[in-house]
């Protein structure tokens, strides 16, 4: 789960991480009302994306006129897809020099990665390509924990003020555990002219599996944007995703949906959804069809079985039970093999008179055809 | 790394519904099962078998090899570290969303303790004929048959379906090593891949791949390496990019994780990349 700016620096702030003062402003008015209390500021769209400098998301204002002006022209603003609703107000210091930190779960040392560069402000990306020396990086055991030594080592010889940012980069670690954070990223880490190091901005993103531990914080997160369908699908506890084709899917298993989707593609046709009822999930095939069937751009359904935990004949009699009660327009076309696949079959043939296609390519072929003679 | 008849498994979580279907899938199969754990019933017996209180009791009573954890997301942390702190070799880990830091906990400490880790969010491993650890449906003989062609897959459903197009070729499975659709899985592609080119049996290998992270292309260099013909599936060419598609595993970010990444990395290295999972059955026959 992505947290925006003012949601993820109350967290630095909490783990002692100097923030500057700010407040979120929903209107030009809130705007200016916080620019009085802090003066100088800078004024910041606040979107779950990313190069909100470069849209134009983030100004500068130096009077109460002009804080209203710049909210007026962000406000409204589309940014990565996301139009901004709100913005942060904070208050502006001039800048010495731009820092990176992060701390993220890395698959490849399959623990925490601690990463700091003193050439900041632009994306890591470009950091690496642009800097790699200066981009330092250290595997933490996460049963043992980022020790002073362990940071101090780190920023030595980067010619940063090396005690004030190792401790920051600690109390980052802190805040990275107890927030189960997949990414905890402040960029830039600003030296100010007066030389306090401060956090001036802060990408969180949360472990989606670790959610139900932080019920509180996530409740500041930003939900993902979903269709009308998609939130059903959600409250359904259903991962569905909606796509703009015509050939409905419904498979078991992440692996096993997409690539029903992939086969969909080289055959020419486009899938309309991705919606898996693998896992715990096999249960439910009744609600899953109806969401299939309820995208009105829908011509024609693959139902792609193949079992292994999940067994297909229970996914199957509840397929069958979902045709018999919608009775849809749009004809199925199934495959169907794995755990169950026997009864599965029989109870095709003997309640709704379907026989399976030898293979998925065989039935993805003919919901193909048929979307396409379809009026 | 591959599960033999030999050796002794534990089941953690024995009792529950889901624990007591494979249990009885895998004692038939030919698994050997010496043990159970619940902390609850510690002295009943279960499938055949006795059930402990943890592991380490276990290990003490009736010692094991490998343990299979039928555990919920947040019990899962303690129940593998009672593991290979009562000196498991190997466990499989079949559980979903466990949060991605106990993970990280767990990985610790089996690194520590030299416990080879199948998983998190895997299916199992199958050798067939012998034995199999987890939910795949190995006593299906249009799945499985002995043979001599490695699968592996980070999907349960799509490694199946994968093994039937095979089946249905004439061909038969040395092994199949499900290693799971999570971000941070203790036994990669690379790993996998090592296992079986190291594996007498298997002669030829499918690699079932999907998108999100970098394991395929830190397996492509290796696999250039290889005298047996490697042939791959990556699933996810036509999903979006930015959303997880299904596993916690699987999602493009930015130009990171893409298809094209892992196909073109795989070709590279020789690997005969595949269109649709039914053209596996020809590559097969060409190789």
């Amino acid at each position: 789960m992505n947290f925006e700016e003012h949601a993820g620096k109350p967290l630095l702030a909490q783990a002692l991480i100097p923030i500057p003062r700010g407040r979120v402003a929903r209107t030009p008015g809130e705007a200016c009302a916080v620019a009085g209390e802090l003066g100088e500021v800078i004024i910041k769209a606040q979107v779950p994306a990313g190069k909100r400098g470069k849209a134009g998301g983030i100004k500068p204002a130096d009077s109460i006129a002009e804080a209203e002006t710049v909210a007026a022209a962000i406000l409204g603003m589309e940014i990565g897809g996301h139009t901004v609703e709100k913005l942060l107000v904070e208050e502006r210091a001039p800048i010495a020099a731009e820092y990176y930190a992060a701390i993220l779960n890395d698959p490849v040392t399959k623990g925490p990665l601690a990463m700091f560069s003193a050439e900041g402000g632009m994306d890591i990306e470009e950091i690496a390509e642009k800097h790699p020396a200066a981009l330092k990086q250290h595997a933490i055991d996460v049963r043992k924990g980022f020790s002073k030594a362990d940071a101090a080592a780190m920023v030595k010889g980067t010619g940063v003020d090396e005690t004030t940012v190792a401790e920051i980069l600690i109390r980052l670690y802190d805040a990275y555990i107890a927030n189960d954070a997949e990414l905890l990223e402040i960029n830039p880490l600003a030296k100010l002219e007066d030389g306090r190091v401060v956090a001036l901005d802060c990408k969180f993103v949360m472990d989606d599996s670790a959610i139900k531990r932080h019920t509180d914080t996530a409740d500041y997160g930003t939900p993902d944007k979903l269709t009308a369908l998609e939130q059903r699908g959600k409250d359904l506890d259903l991962k569905f995703i909606e796509l703009d084709g015509d050939i409905g899917v419904l498979a078991n298993g992440a692996g096993l949906t997409m690539t029903t989707m992939d086969v969909v593609s080289h055959y020419g046709g486009k899938p309309a959804n991705f919606l898996e009822i693998g896992g715990e999930a096999y249960t439910r095939a009744t609600p899953a069809l109806k969401l299939v069937l309820d995208n009105p751009g829908v011509k024609a359904l693959v139902v792609n079985f193949c079992g292994a935990f999940a067994r297909t004949d229970v996914m199957t009699e509840g397929v069958i039970n979902a045709l018999k009660e919608l009775k849809p327009k749009v004809p199925a076309f199934f495959s169907v093999h794995g755990t169950g696949s026997v009864e599965a079959r029989s109870m095709l043939k003997e309640q709704m008179n379907i026989d399976p296609y030898p293979t998925m390519d065989d039935a993805i072929q003919a919901a193909i055809k048929h979307a396409r003679g379809a009026p | 790394m591959i599960v033999t008849g030999k050796d002794r498994v534990l089941i953690q979580g024995i009792t529950g519904k889901q624990g007591t279907f494979w249990t009885e899938r895998m004692a038939e199969y030919g698994t050997r099962i010496v043990g159970g754990v619940n902390p609850k019933k510690p002295g009943i017996t279960h499938c055949d078998v006795p059930v402990y209180a943890s592991a380490k009791d276990a290990m003490k009573q009736t010692p094991f090899d490998v343990s299979v954890l039928f555990i919920p997301p947040l019990g899962c942390k303690a129940a593998a570290l009672d593991a290979i702190e009562a000196g498991a070799k190997g466990l499989c880990i079949l559980t979903e969303h466990i949060p991605v830091q106990d993970v990280m906990y767990i990985m610790a400490a089996a690194k520590d303790n030299g416990t080879r880790i199948l998983g998190p969010n895997t299916a199992g491993q199958v050798t067939p004929g012998e034995a199999f650890v987890g939910f795949m449906p190995a006593f299906d003989k249009e799945i499985f048959k002995p043979g001599d062609v490695g699968v592996v897959s980070r999907s349960g459903s799509l490694g199946t379906l994968l093994c039937l197009n095979l089946v249905q070729a004439g061909y038969g499975e040395s092994a199949f090593i499900g290693i799971g659709g999570d971000p941070i899985i203790g036994t990669t592609t690379l790993d996998a891949l090592k296992a079986l080119d190291g594996d007498s049996r298997t002669k030829k290998i499918v690699l079932v791949g999907e998108i999100g992270g970098a394991m395929e292309e830190a397996a492509a260099e290796y696999a250039a390496t290889m005298n047996k013909p490697i042939f791959a599936f990556i699933a996810g060419q036509a999903s979006p990019p930015g959303k997880k598609m299904g596993h916690a595993g699987a999602i493009v970010m930015g130009d990171r994780g893409t298809y094209a990444s892992k196909a073109s990395a795989l070709s590279e290295a020789g690997v005969t990349v595949l269109n649709t999972p039914s053209e596996i059955g020809a590559a097969l026959a060409s190789a």
